[in-house]
């Protein structure tokens, strides 16, 4: 027997995730949710392979608390490691017990019948089907974990890839998205935020709200129509009629490295190696000190949220990351108990982490408590989208590390300041929605966490422990306890901010030693699969050619989490105006890849992103205010900007799949700042890499 | 109550909303065609382009009063699973979405884009494009399927 995977230890029930149906349809129930990744696909593909059906058999059912496996937060680049091979796990269960009765039926051995697209087959003309064996076989028992599912050489699908299911629907737009959904007497709501970070209602002033429904409660003030229409002239007489006093003051936007250390929090040694302030003696030190700005989530559709009341029962559409954690905190701010409450997912557009799927879904459910029976869609507006929902926090990192005579790297140290990169619903015993914070009998702001290295791969911390082998470190962090920008996941978290410092470190070494960048990271690595993806990607690029007049070549690496995808960036980058990325060679190990085609897909989306990130993005704010709200004031990567992407697949079928989603984005700002360095001669230690940051660095 | 009068995907159509309301809104809460999509409300995403006589517009700042008796073709007017717009097969082909939300505006400035430039360089596909956002990073992609769209509508008309 062997240890079941995270998800089905959980839901070890087979009926919970599948059902046959004796029509020749095989339904598959994950708990995971699709964010744009082409998760679903994946989970097919892993199902069709191991009960050797066809794809076009199976049909997935909307993840729905209550009645699909708890898998938790689609996060982390864990859906395929945790969901995906419990789908396996409970494909090669299922499998075996349908053998097993068709053996009996067939009076034969189980290991002599074959299976073609649900057809079992034994010597001679004998014959049957998971169809007709459909309702003699009972999924109501736990799996055992004694079901083998096929080894990498008996695969037929994975790693050959198949298209994504939902293309066909994305392409001629017939797959609605939660955007698009209308139920039968569907009302229509908006909320009226304060207009500045903190700011308490006052009142408001008389006003002609046609026959909207009014909902106030302490600082939440919001309003519901009969039509969208209606909704669109009320909500902007709402906003002028109402008076707010001021809000609370935000972080020093000319000074935010200085403000971060300033500000009270919980201090924190994440790791040490070695003993990191005796032996031996220093002969070069070099320090550096980086600052990552806040970034948005930046989704293309503002958020949605459905929300009906039936009684005192609340059942919420969303497109969340997380459906248990999002009922458990709605639950919390009604007061009720959880199985009065369901979270049923619709898709959304992308999603890049915690974004304001969440807190949109509340402001439905208050929306809708003043209209029982009748459910209340709300969907935000782009400058709510942009500067209400949590961002990605800001962090200021000093990183330093000591030489010998030799140019040898001693020892390391690495610190960081700044908010935690965790505050998600459904892990503390208060809320984490926005409008909680604003009821009359308010909720405790829930300031951001960063999850243990070990339990969750770390928040702030994920990947500030080098990979390379340096002899001693020291590892801390300074988590802010206050936190008046409200921050949370981001897509990869920390390592984005550390992966750019320690990268851009290891070039500073490269030059300050005289030694290749490239042979630098080698020489510290022994893992073989890191070696390889950084070879691979030196090849692709030429490494160690000269560029054109103007541009400059860098490189950067991870292994994201230190425990899962490794990846491998080339940056070929033109400095003669703004930083323009003109290409990247990208090599990565995922372990198996279910669906080549899409790892590459979501290593180049990811690459490109981290660009627009690197070069483009940073929330910009005030003292008083957000005031990042719109495209023109937080601008991202434009068709015109994006760099030709070459991605080459490691192939390691036999290694478990290590997730793809997260790998590229900290080596590609890495490579990037990297490149420009070596362009210019000059380390710019700023996010974004701008023309004006670069001058910065210049004067300095 | 006054109406505008409509060429709709080919149909001759009545509007009953507001003539200020957005054209996006009209397509989307009158007659229910869901395929362009709101992101921003201001013009500067791109997920709500359709045509309006040929031309790409931003469906959300363009009130219906501006649209008259021109005539507006969706993305459910462009092209069907049956019969598919090259752009739409290319698309698929390259596999060039992630989310998809954005896909519909694009392939409306793209296959209008291929209408009058069959053989767009890779400038001309990035400058066509350049007012909308991928936010999944998709573009390099979506670049491919434009340029395989066009050999693939070349490829047609040669034969």
């Amino acid at each position: 027997m062997t240890a079941l995977p995270a998800s089905l230890a959980t839901t070890p029930r087979l009926d919970r995730w599948i059902n046959i149906a004796p029509q020749g349809t095989v339904h598959l129930s994950p708990g995971k949710v699709e964010i744009g990744q082409g998760l679903l696909t994946a989970l097919a593909q892993i199902l069709a392979e191991e009960l050797d059906i066809s794809v076009s058999r199976i049909q997935l059912r909307p993840a729905t608390t209550g009645v699909s496996p708890n898998e938790g937060v689609t996060s982390g680049s864990l859906s395929i490691r945790d969901c995906g091979m419990s789908v396996r796990a409970v494909g090669a269960e299922v499998r075996t017990l349908f053998l097993a009765e068709a053996a009996k039926r067939l009076g034969v051995e189980p290991d002599t019948l074959v299976i073609d697209d649900g057809t079992i087959r034994g010597a001679g003309n004998l014959t049957t089907s998971y169809w007709e064996l459909a309702n003699s076989v009972s999924l109501a028992v736990d799996a055992t974990g004694k079901a083998a599912p096929k080894t990498a050489a008996h695969r037929r699908l994975s790693g050959s890839g198949i298209a994504r299911l939902d293309g066909p629907g994305r392409v001629f737009g017939t797959r609605p998205y939660l955007h698009d959904i209308t139920l039968a007497d569907m009302h229509h709501g908006a909320v009226v935020r304060p207009p500045q970070p903190g700011a308490k209602l006052i009142d408001v002033a008389p006003v002609d709200l046609g026959s909207a429904v009014l909902v106030r409660d302490g600082s939440f003030l919001g309003l519901v129509c009969s039509s969208a229409a209606e909704l669109r002239t009320a909500v902007a007489r709402l906003a002028k009629a109402a008076h707010w006093t001021a809000g609370h003051e935000l972080p020093d936007p000319h000074g935010l490295a200085a403000w971060m250390k300033a500000q009270p929090a919980e201090h924190e040694v994440v790791a040490e190696r070695g003993v990191t302030d005796a032996g031996h003696p220093s002969h070069r030190r070099i320090e550096h000190h980086f600052l990552k700005s806040y970034l948005a989530h930046g989704s293309i559709a503002p958020s949605v949220a459905i929300a009906t009341w039936h009684g005192d029962d609340l059942k919420v559409m969303s497109h969340t990351q997380g459906i248990y954690n999002l009922r458990d905190d709605l639950a919390l701010v009604f007061g009720l108990s959880t199985e009065r409450v369901t979270v049923e997912h619709a898709e959304g557009a992308g999603c890049y982490g915690h974004n304001g799927a969440d807190d949109v879904a509340l402001d439905a459910a208050l929306l809708a408590r003043a209209m029982k029976g009748t459910p209340v869609r709300v969907q935000w507006s782009r400058a709510d989208e942009l500067s209400q929902a949590p961002m990605g926090a800001a962090m200021a990192i000093r990183v330093a590390a000591d030489l010998d005579e030799t140019g040898a790297i001693i020892r390391w140290e690495h610190e960081i300041w700044g908010n935690g990169h965790v505050a998600r619903p459904g892990r503390a015993p208060s809320p984490a929605l926005l409008a909680g914070y604003d009821l009359a009998a308010p909720f405790p702001l829930l300031v951001a966490k960063d999850p243990a290295l070990a339990a969750g791969g770390g928040g702030a911390q994920r990947n500030a422990v080098p990979l390379y082998d340096f002899p001693n470190w020291r590892i801390e962090k300074n988590r802010l306890t206050v936190m008046p920008l409200r921050t949370s996941s981001m897509r990869s978290l920390g390592a984005f901010g550390n992966v750019f410092a320690i990268e851009s470190m290891m070039d500073e070494i490269a030059r300050a030693t005289g030694t290749d960048p490239l042979d630098l990271r080698l020489r510290y690595l022994a893992d073989d699969r890191a070696r390889d993806v950084i070879s691979k990607a030196g090849a692709m690029a030429a490494w160690g050619r000269r560029p054109a007049e103007g541009r400059g070549i860098g490189l950067g690496f991870a292994r994201y989490k230190n425990t899962a995808g490794y990846c491998a960036v080339v940056a070929e980058v033109d400095v003669s105006l703004d930083p323009r990325v003109e290409k990247l060679w990208i090599a990565v190990d995922v372990g198996e890849a279910i669906n080549p085609d899409g790892v590459i897909n979501q290593i180049e989306g990811g690459a490109i992103q981290a660009v627009s990130w690197t070069l483009k993005e940073d929330v910009r704010f005030s003292r008083q205010d957000v005031e990042s709200k719109s495209w023109e004031t937080y601008p991202i990567l434009g068709f015109s900007e994006v760099p030709e992407v070459e991605v080459a697949l490691v192939s390691r079928p036999d290694d478990p799949p290590l997730g793809a989603g997260e790998a590229a984005h900290g080596p590609t700002a890495a490579a990037i700042g990297n490149a420009i360095a070596s362009a210019l001669g000059i380390r710019v230690t700023s996010l974004p890499l701008t023309r004006d940051t670069i001058l910065q660095a210049m004067e300095a | 109550m006054a109406t505008t009068h409509l060429m709709l995907n080919g149909a001759a159509v009545e509007a009953t909303s507001a003539a200020s309301e957005m054209l996006l809104d009209v397509l989307r809460e009158e007659f229910g065609l869901k395929a362009s999509r709101f992101g921003c409300g201001e013009g500067s995403c791109g997920a709500c382009v359709v045509w309006v006589d040929g031309q790409p517009i931003t469906s959300c700042t363009t009130p219906l009063w501006a649209v008259g008796a021109k005539a507006v073709t969706t993305l459910e007017g462009l092209g069907t699973p049956e019969a598919p717009h090259p752009i739409q097969q290319a698309f698929l082909d390259e596999q060039a979405f992630q989310c998809g939300y954005c896909l519909s505006g694009i392939m409306m400035t793209a296959a209008a884009l291929l209408a009058h430039t069959p053989d767009p360089s890779d400038s001309a596909i990035r400058a066509a494009l350049d007012r909308h956002l991928c936010r999944c990073g998709s573009q390099a992609r979506i670049i491919r399927a434009v340029k395989r769209a066009a050999a693939s509508m070349r490829d047609a008309r040669a034969g």
